[in-house]
């Protein structure tokens, strides 16, 4: 591995001071699964002469839920951390669907949702999740900090909306009532331990028999995970049936964008999107109808 | 920012503190195999796949080919050396030996320091727990029924 620098800042502001100080050649670490393994292997993309490590950060450590404020994750949470967390687990539980898929124990005990954003893969598995749960993420930077919804933080692969000298300080999940669901399911080839071929994150809350309203997200079939805003939008006003998340999950299929690859091909993809979509849409609607 | 700044680090290593002047590049993995010379962690790839070079962070299992030293500082790391007391071999490397757990070894330690972890969280793992519990590390020998069977073995002798 080429030499780095190492630093470890216990503020925000000395975080984006080091990183607006570097010009662009300073890179956050939170569990550095990703960060680490691209600095191995020389990445070209990856160009940090100084790795400035943000676990002694405490905004970016929080874990913390009220029924006004929502859930926070700070950028540096561990999966294993989110999982434990008896608030993710009585309100939020869906999100361990992604929690619990990234990577194995050994990865989890390390990595965490705020890198798995930044890192934007196309096949992110906490992305889609996190889209379909309406989350918004706070970002700091030399002139302060700014919330951006999480669906418009990835603007290609591998590349975010997140200047060099900014930092991602938390991802903020809205409280959502009874009669929410919401599900993460992605395909691989294997059981455990593989890239998503597709990946579909969706959310659903039922009043009487209805939606009132939905979100479906997809994963690695786009450059960026991708918010299908037109399938949820389909759905809310419709009675729960098979039909209307047929529908849905046609607009999410429509809507894909996919490459052929080692892992699949576009049409492969785009059947994937289907009934991935009705798959997660219909485990999201018995979450919700077993939560009311 | 100035180039070659060395970092000082303790890292508590199956119970003894251990301070060196690191490089922060400097892989965990490195520091217990080259600086401390304690081999038994494994390096198989290059690429964080392979779990052979599992150890124990503060209670989480990780890759330590994928944590620097520096992040380790002020850390509790177990390794498979700390497994043993003594001459009392621990109830996983008893069920790795009584069960026929290895063949060529090479996955054995971070096989076995993913196991201890995962029974650490649960006691009592079904076999559907173990192998999920296992999926970050890899053989290539053993096909994984005589590591599932090992790792229940050990679940039975903790528990008596
Ligand atoms: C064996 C293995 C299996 C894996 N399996 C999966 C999987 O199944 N699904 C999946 O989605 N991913 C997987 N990954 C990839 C990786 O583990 C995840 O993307 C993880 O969530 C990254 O989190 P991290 O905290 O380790 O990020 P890091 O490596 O610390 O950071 C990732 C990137 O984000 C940047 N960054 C981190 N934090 C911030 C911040 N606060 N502000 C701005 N930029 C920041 C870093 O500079 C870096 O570019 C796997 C990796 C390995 C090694
Ligand atoms: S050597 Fe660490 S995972 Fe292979
Ligand atoms: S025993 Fe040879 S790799 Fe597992």
């Amino acid at each position: 591995m080429k030499w780095i620098d190492f630093e470890k800042p216990k503020t925000v502001e000395d975080a984006v001071k080091l990183l607006s100080d570097s010009g662009g050649n300073a890179r956050p670490m939170a569990g550095g699964t990703d960060l680490i393994v691209q600095l191995r292997v020389g990445d070209p993309r990856v160009n940090a002469d100084v790795v400035v490590d943000i676990k002694s950060i405490p905004e970016l450590n929080e874990l913390s839920y009220s029924s006004s404020k929502g859930l926070t994750i700070g950028a540096a949470v561990e999966c294993y951390k989110i999982y434990g967390d008896a608030n993710v687990n009585s309100h939020f539980s869906a999100l361990n669907d992604s929690a619990t898929l990234i990577g194995g124990t050994q990865i989890q005990g390390r990595a965490s949702f705020g890198g798995n954003l930044c890192n934007a893969a196309p096949s992110g598995d906490s992305i889609p999740n996190m889209i379909a749960h309406g989350a918004v993420a706070t970002i700091a930077g030399p002139s302060g900090t700014r919330e951006v919804p999480v669906e418009d933080i990835c603007t290609g692969p591998r590349q975010t909306l997140i200047g060099d000298d900014e930092l991602l300080v938390s991802i903020n999940f809205p409280s959502n009532g009874s009669g929410f669901g919401a599900n993460y399911i992605r395909f691989i080839p294997r059981n455990e331990m593989d890239i998503a071929v597709a990946g579909v994150g969706a959310s659903v809350t039922i009043e009487d028999g209805k939606f009132t309203s939905a979100k479906v997200s997809l994963a690695s079939v786009a450059p960026t995970p991708l918010l299908v805003k037109e399938a949820g939008e389909s759905l809310v006003g419709e009675t729960v049936s098979e039909e209307a998340i047929q529908n849905a999950a046609n607009l999410a299929k429509a809507a894909a964008k996919p490459i052929s690859d080692m892992r699949g091909t576009a049409d492969y993809r785009k059947h994937l999107c289907d009934v991935l979509t009705r798959r997660a849409l219909n485990t999201a609607v018995e979450r919700a109808q077993g939560a009311s | 920012m100035g180039q070659s700044v060395t970092v000082p680090i303790t890292i508590s290593v199956n119970g003894k503190q251990h301070s060196a002047e690191v490089e922060p590049r400097l892989l965990l993995a490195q520091f217990l195999r080259e600086t401390l010379s304690m081999t038994g962690t494994h390096i198989g790839c290059d690429t964080t796949s392979c779990g052979a070079c599992t150890v124990i962070i503060d209670g989480s299992s990780a890759k330590s080919c994928t944590v620097l030293a520096v992040q380790a500082n002020g850390a509790e790391v177990t390794t498979v050396e700390g497994l043993a007391d003594g001459d009392t071999l621990h109830p996983i490397q008893e069920g790795f030996w009584e069960k026929h757990g290895l063949q060529c070894g090479f996955c054995t330690p971070g096989m076995m320091m993913s196991a201890v972890a995962l029974l650490n969280d649960n006691p009592e793992p079904s076999e559907e727990e173990i192998r999920h519990g296992l999926a970050g590390n890899v053989c290539r020998c053993t096909g994984y029924h005589n590591i599932v069977l090992a790792v229940q073995y050990a679940a039975d002798k903790m528990k008596s």
